[in-house]
């Protein structure tokens, strides 16, 4: 044996309770990376054998079979078989089972058995088969299997010691060959499942009931339409938390980074690294954060969903909906999470197994109307859209952001639709997915789940948004204006010149003036940039207050702008791609420049042709 | 009895007679088959879909429930009554 770490991975089925498993015996200190030129996520951690010598452990995706149909389920090929990039070749493996369903996890793990590694079965969430009525003999399926088999409930952290103890037998310290698992045909898939069925009848003593209570829960979360209305209504709960609960850490975030900014501002000579400081770096921080508690309470809701077993039965809801522009149910959570945040949501499409069905709900996700477009939106409706009633208890002014938000889901739906008869063009997708049974939450691995995905989320998109704003502060601040110049700053900048010359001449046939081709520019670090970028080319002293800065440019635009140009304004921003990080996720998650850039072009041109429309209209009603 | 999947109402049960696995891609055929829908599986019809749409179907396989669309469903034929 060589002196390094010995080398497991936990290996189980979708639904085996394998990451909770896992959970339990590594704790909170696990690293969360990625394999390498894949979106497949690698986690791992560490635990102590008895004798004091550490482990280190992975937990693989679930899977089904060894023959792939996923990327997950290649990595999870890859690594068992040892042919995996940047992954050691295992010591011994942990196969988790679901021991209330053996006859379903059972051909998998044969499977596995056939491989050669040393493995140990963890019959797992044994206090449910028991409290189904069933009895297991663990020593009879460890014969059957021929390999050692240890009774768990990760959830109450029982059986880990003895699981500890049967993964100390099995470093013999001989090398073990791997077999290469066969491709799976009809045959050999049938043949597994009536050995697994045999074995699994042999050692189960009592005749699994239904589940009854997922069986009566599912009668009205699944009803054709009080399901229907249940799951609008936890939506509505879900935004109105992501909004409201928000609201507060994010505001003390956004005064404190203020303060910060106005400390420095005062502490530091007036040279530009006050103002790289000040005006990028804060800023730049300030525009990560600032979305975190918002991300922190979506991702709590949507972990909670997921861990209770409803997320898999909001998508079957909305299946038929989504299949008629030929996404899946799966991309409604993605699509969802983008009202919030694109990057969130593209992160998150990462659970559709269709590639094409995948990547056009990733082309589609920066249409849901975001959170940093509503200060922009806020704004402009307050200064150009009256607040009378058009209705009974129908506001023009909230009118005009629902179909500002209506806007962006119609041409996401209508965009879905061309680009899966188009760029990503192919048989529609079957949805095939495993209903689990409904279960409690179990709140440990909630929370290590929220500060995982929190700690993801500022990792990979902090660092984007950080360096699109730091990028965008220096083309905003150079070249300086000579002295006793009386041209802004701004307009002399580089961005400046970019928007006077490039800009503007493109964006004028659609009613945009040379200021908002200028605030165009910094908004692409994040929309709501563009609010503050106003005011600072119409000269409003912002200030520490944010509001105050806001309410005073609200008149200022209302006297300088005409209608068509507010409303076209606002078009724009229904479509246009103005967010870098968005663009620089998609490179990422799509591992290519070719998608990204297909994203830009198609939002820019919708933008382009709705903001014109919008704007020769209104030209044309007399709102010029 | 014979029929097909695609055409049960919720509340029928049966068990599956015959799948015409051409119909289905080899790696969706494989995915139904991990699921235990194989040949021989008793299998239950508990919900289509939501509001106007009849599809997808959640469908009990053994201990396990399953979601299938339609299309897939119309390639699985199923008899009355349980398999031995």
């Amino acid at each position: 044996m060589t002196s390094a770490m010995p080398m497991i991975a936990f290996v189980g089925n979708p639904n085996s309770g394998k990451s909770s498993l896992f959970n339990a015996l590594t704790g909170a200190r696990q690293k969360i990376g990625n394999y390498p030129g894949v979106t497949v996520e690698r986690k791992s951690g560490r635990a102590v054998l008895s004798d004091g010598r550490p482990l280190e452990m992975v937990d693989l995706p679930g899977s089904y079979s060894l023959t792939p149909s996923s990327p997950d389920e290649e990595v999870t090929r890859a690594v068992v078989t040892g042919h995996q990039q940047g992954e050691r070749r295992l010591d011994a493996m942990v196969i988790v089972v679901d021991a209330s369903n053996l006859e379903q996890h059972l051909p998998f793990a044969l499977e596995l058995i056939e491989v050669g590694t040393p493995v140990v079965v963890a019959l797992n969430m044994i206090d449910m088969a028991t409290r189904d009525g069933l009895t297991l003999d663990a020593a009879q399926l460890s014969a059957e299997l021929g390999v050692p088999v240890v009774p768990t409930v990760a959830v109450r952290g029982r059986g880990i010691i003895e699981l500890i103890a049967a993964i100390e037998t099995l470093f013999d310290g001989s090398p073990h060959p791997i077999v290469e698992p066969a491709e799976h045909g009809p045959d050999v898939d049938r043949q597994l499942r009536s050995r697994a069925q045999r074995i699994a009848r042999a050692t189960t003593i009592g005749e699994p009931p239904e589940r009854r209570w997922t069986q009566r829960l599912d009668a009205v979360l699944l009803h054709p339409v009080l399901g229907f209305a249940i799951l609008l209504a936890i939506l509505f709960v879900m935004f109105q938390a992501v909004f409201a609960w928000s609201a507060t850490p994010a505001d003390a975030i956004d005064v404190g980074l203020g303060n910060l900014g106005a400390y420095l501002g005062d502490a530091m000579p007036d040279n530009w690294l006050r103002s790289m400081v000040v005006d990028g770096i804060i800023a730049g921080v300030g525009a990560v954060v600032v979305f975190l508690p918002q991300i922190l309470v979506l991702f709590l809701f949507i972990l909670v969903l997921e861990a209770t077993g409803y997320l898999t039965r909001a998508a079957f809801l909305m299946d038929g909906i989504m299949a008629k522009v030929g996404l899946s149910g799966r991309g409604f959570i993605p699509l969802l999470s983008s009202f919030a945040c694109a990057i969130p949501g593209i992160m998150a499409t990462r659970a559709i197994a269709d590639p094409k069905d995948r990547l056009t709900t990733i082309l589609i996700a920066p249409l849901m109307t975001c959170s940093a477009r509503l200060p922009v939106y806020a704004i402009i409706i307050a200064a150009f859209i009256p607040a009378r009633s058009v209705g009974p208890g129908i506001g023009l002014q909230g009118l005009v952001l629902f179909t500002l938000y209506l806007s962006g889901i119609v041409g996401a739906l209508v965009v879905a639709f061309v680009l899966r008869h188009t760029v990503t063009k192919g048989a529609s997708a079957g949805l095939i997915m495993e209903m689990p049974r409904y279960q409690w939450p179990r709140l440990a691995d909630v929370a290590l789940g929220l500060w995982q995905r929190a700690w993801i989320f500022l990792k990979r998109a902090g660092t984007i948004i950080f360096f699109s704003t730091m990028i965008l502060w220096a083309l905003l601040s150079f070249p300086k204006p000579p002295a006793g110049s009386d041209v802004s700053p701004v307009r002399y900048s580089l961005a400046g010149r970019i928007a006077d010359n490039l800009v503007a001449p493109v964006v004028e046939p659609i009613g945009f003036n040379k200021d908002i081709a200028l605030a165009l520019i910094p908004a692409m670090a994040a929309r709501e940039v563009a609010v503050s970028a106003l005011g600072t080319v119409y000269a409003i002293e912002a200030g520490d207050d944010d509001e105050e800065a806001a309410r005073a440019l609200g008149p200022k635009l209302a006297a300088d702008w005409s209608l068509a140009t507010a409303l076209a304004f606002l078009a724009w921003f229904v479509f246009a791609p103005q967010c870098i990080s968005t663009i620089a996720v998609t490179r990422r998650e799509t591992n290519s420049w070719r998608w990204p850039a297909l994203m830009v072009a198609y939002l820019f041109a919708l933008a382009y042709l709705f903001t014109g429309v919008t704007y020769w209209a209104a030209t044309a009603l007399g709102l010029g | 009895m014979y029929s097909v999947l695609a055409n049960l109402k919720p509340g029928e049960r049966g068990h599956v007679a015959a799948v015409d696995w051409d119909r289905i891609s080899v790696p969706e055929g494989r995915r139904l088959r991990e699921l235990g829908l194989v040949e021989g599986a008793n299998i239950e019809l508990l919900h289509r879909g939501s509001l106007f749409l009849k599809d997808p179907l959640a469908v009990r396989v053994g201990r396990t429930t399953i979601v299938i669309r339609l299309a897939h469903a119309a390639a699985i034929s199923i008899a009355e009554g349980s398999a031995a």
